[in-house]
């Protein structure tokens, strides 16, 4: 047994889990799929004296549409984004992102909420989140409250969410009218975490760029956005966000590798969403 | 400890757990069932994959407690009752997809799983199935003509 003890909760309903939370605070941790928390706490990097096992409560699971947006329930596997026709309709951006997190057996077990919480700046769902202008609902003894996933992300595994409150929902808000999007990475081998990457959508009036694992959260340009909004082809588009970040360095790659390397993704992610925009 | 009740290959288990024994553990352990591998231990090497209520998952990434009431698979599961291979161990051993053979469970039950939800895949397709799994002595090239071979039998 390589974890620490802890004590295993598995509550029935978010209202049971959130008594939990609001009791134990710091002390719990949430389990949603468990494929970045059971690692942490196997090579015990992380240590908690209860998790609360969120994989036996019904209403925390699914996917449904409500007007413009799209909810996805916080413990809805990957899985299921990946095969369900009304997320390629609703979020195509979401179902394209989807085979690039891990492998299929993660995916068969990784949930959207966890991967949103865990929040690891190089793991696509946080990117596809902020490049689509998504909402994260976090419920609490306290209530319910919905936080942008612009301001939700704050730091490397860090975010806005308090101790006490448990991500339910994602709400992806639905692109009407010819849109375009796409999403590029480059990764070591197939299901690493990306070197850099990037989430692209495009429509009449509103375009949302975010890129990943070249900060401690997505990082969105706002003139490149502008500039892709205004129809600047893509190299320059690429160009203006490659002067605007400044990537971590480590064993996979040096800060300058993952720029050149993000300049051009940005710019072939830009190309597809264009070209895919102008069919619409 | 926690009483935990599953069925594994088709028999029921009953066991008093500690929370943080992992199902792989308990696989082997209580189950005395060690064809399950565990390689890394952390979810990469993919050699304790089992079938969880039929879908392929890493044992070693879930709780034992948190599998109670399931169906479970493991390698010893994937053959005939008489110890038959099945088409995809058949064709392992005739395609020399496998050498030490620590990971060829995991590499069973993921191309198991893969068969039945995609019949005929594509090289490509193949490829990318057998990306969870890792193998450090076969270069992998058997491996996808077994795949090959078992989704032509």
């Amino acid at each position: 047994m390589k974890p620490a003890p802890f004590e295993y909760h598995a509550p029935a309903t978010v209202a049971e889990a959130c008594a939990l939370l609001a009791e134990y605070g710091d002390e719990a941790k949430p389990l949603a799929g468990g494929q970045s928390l059971v690692p942490m706490l196997a090579l015990r990097l992380a240590r908690f004296e209860h998790l609360v096992d969120l994989n036996r409560m019904p209403e925390l699971a699914g996917v449904e549409r409500d007007d413009g947006t799209l909810v996805v329930r916080g413990a809805t596997r990957q899985r299921v984004l990946e095969r369900d026709a009304q997320v390629a309709e609703a979020a195509p951006l979401l179902a394209a992102a989807t085979p690039l997190i891990g492998h299929f057996q993660i995916r068969n077990r990784g949930t959207v909420g966890g991967s949103l919480a865990h929040a690891d700046p190089a793991s696509e769902y946080p990117a596809v989140a902020v490049a689509l202008g998504a909402e994260l609902e976090l419920a609490s003894a306290a209530g319910t409250r919905r936080v942008s996933a612009d301001e939700f992300f704050v730091g490397t595994w860090m975010t806005a969410a308090r101790d006490d409150e448990l991500l339910v929902a994602a709400r992806f808000p639905v692109w009407s009218g010819p849109c375009g999007f796409a999403i590029e990475e480059v990764a070591r081998r197939h299901g690493d975490f990306a070197l850099a990457g990037v989430a692209c959508a495009l429509a009449s009036g509103r375009a949302g760029l975010a890129l990943f694992g070249v900060g401690s959260t997505p990082v969105r340009v706002a003139a490149a956005e502008d500039a892709l909004l205004a129809g600047a082809p893509a190299d320059e588009v690429a160009a203006i966000v490659v002067d605007a970040i400044d990537p971590p360095a480590d064993v996979h790659a040096s800060s300058a590798t993952r720029a050149r390397i993000a300049r051009h993704l940005v710019a072939r992610a830009v190309m597809r969403a264009k070209e895919q925009h102008a069919a619409g | 400890m926690l009483p935990v009740e599953m069925t594994v290959n088709g028999r029921r288990q009953r066991a008093l757990l500690d929370a943080r024994k992992t199902l792989a553990d308990f696989l082997r352990e209580d189950c005395e069932l060690t064809g399950t591998h565990l390689g890394c231990e952390h979810g990469v090497c993919g050699a304790c994959t089992v079938l969880l209520d039929g879908d392929a998952v890493r044992s070693c990434l879930l709780f034992a407690v948190q599998a109670d009431g399931a169906n479970v698979t493991t390698v010893e599961g994937i053959g005939g009752p008489d110890g038959a291979l099945s088409p995809v161990q058949d064709a392992f051993r005739q395609e020399h997809g496998l050498q030490c053979g620590f990971c060829t469970p995991g590499f069973v039950v993921s191309v198991t799983a893969l068969l039945r939800e995609n019949p005929k895949p594509s090289e490509d397709e193949i490829r990318e199935a057998l990306s969870g799994n890792l193998c450090r002595c076969t270069g992998y090239q058997g491996i996808v003509r077994a795949v090959e071979k078992a989704a032509g039998s």
